[in-house]
């Protein structure tokens, strides 16, 4: 099959030695949904302290000397956005669209498109950590919870794919 | 030797500009490899692209065996790279929920960030709905917290539970892969698919 896009594999061993490095340099790995945690710990610590101090959630984040934006992860995924940017502008793939299976509407796309990602959110607080940062890092360094993680994402995708069929093929 | 910045052989205040080198090539790579199409992501969940296990299992090896033969060659210090904590029936339910919304939206975070940078609006849709779903958690953590909490099994590898070498069982990881490549590569012959 002809593609524009990478040899898999050689993406595979690209995308692992910037995790290795991570891991050389920093001493921990990747991840993504720990950004957008910081961000919204940051939002209700500006507009409702109070709030923020005397939950059990935020005030882990935030307080005397603590600034939740202050994180690896933050700086990280600004980092995804400009590269991710530079790969679409080097291969001519930047474009405002939405993108859908023909068979469904723009729309139809986008409320999936919300609801997936509120499920995601959820879920990855609650697992303590997304694809990046639990399924992969976890699998690199051989934890229990980057396995579990990896299965139960997958596992239940496959589950569930017959149900969602009309929305992709 | 390494990790560098947590033996202060390079400074704390480098961390965040590494963080930021590091992002700029995950990003590239995501991008790189067509992560940022839903499609092609999806495709894994119905055989007509593989392209999510090819590449998450081939960096998952390299990151392993990388740190493995530089543990071996005294460049690296294991005990001082992070392992994520198990907490069993946290990371299950929280790994189902997020394969529900892998299959619902079509993305996982990072790729999601990846695709809204070129412009996907479906992404910066889905990008949204990860700052709600993490609102929701947070405002009902109190009722979430016993069940977060509990199963605490700490930082444990599955080499220990197993009781084998890391090595052996990165061994076991790569035959698997090598197994689920081959599958991936006919279940592409069969369900055939124009590019996007």
């Amino acid at each position: 099959m002809k593609t524009k896009y990478m040899n898999p594999y050689l993406a595979g061993v690209l995308l692992g030695l910037v995790l290795l490095m991570a891991f050389f340099f920093s001493g921990r790995g990747l991840g993504a949904s720990g950004a957008v945690k910081s961000v919204v710990v940051a939002a209700v610590d500006v507009v409702a302290p109070e709030h923020a101090a005397n939950s059990g959630f935020y005030s882990k984040y935030v307080g005397e000397g603590k600034s939740p934006m202050k994180a690896w992860l933050v700086f990280e995924m600004i980092g995804v956005l400009v590269g991710g940017f530079l790969s679409g502008a080097f291969s001519g793939r930047l474009k405002w669209k939405v993108e859908h299976f023909p068979g469904i509407t723009a729309n139809r796309r986008l409320v999936f498109a919300g609801i997936g990602g509120i499920l995601f959110g959820f879920g990855s607080q609650l697992g303590r950590g997304c694809t990046s940062g639990s399924a992969l890092t976890g699998m690199a360094s051989l934890s229990v919870a980057g396995f579990v993680s990896m299965m139960a994402i997958f596992g239940t995708a496959f589950a569930l794919a017959y149900f969602l069929r009309k929305n992709w093929i | 030797m390494g990790p560098l910045v947590p033996q202060e052989i390079i400074g704390a205040d480098w961390n965040f500009f590494i963080a930021f080198v590091v992002g700029i090539g995950f990003g590239f790579v995501l991008e790189q490899a067509g992560f940022s199409s839903s499609r092609k992501l999806a495709g894994m969940f119905y055989g007509y692209d593989t392209v999510v296990l090819k590449v998450f299992f081939t960096a998952a090896i390299t990151a392993m065996l990388g740190l493995l033969f530089f543990s071996l060659f005294g460049w690296i210090n294991l005990n001082l790279i992070y392992v994520n904590p198990t907490f069993l029936g946290s990371a299950i339910a929280g790994g189902v929920i997020m394969g529900a919304g892998f299959i619902i939206g079509g993305f996982c975070p990072g790729t999601s960030v990846c695709a809204a940078a070129i412009g996907k609006i479906d992404a910066m849709v889905f990008v949204g709905g990860i700052f709600l779903g993490i609102f929701i958690f947070a405002e009902g953590y109190p009722l979430l917290e016993d069940f977060y909490m509990s199963g605490s099994m700490g930082p444990i590898k599955v080499s220990d539970v197993l009781g084998i070498s890391g090595g052996v069982m990165a061994l076991l990881v790569i035959i698997a892969a090598l197994v689920m490549f081959k599958l991936g590569e006919l279940a592409e012959k069969k369900w055939p698919r124009e590019e996007y």
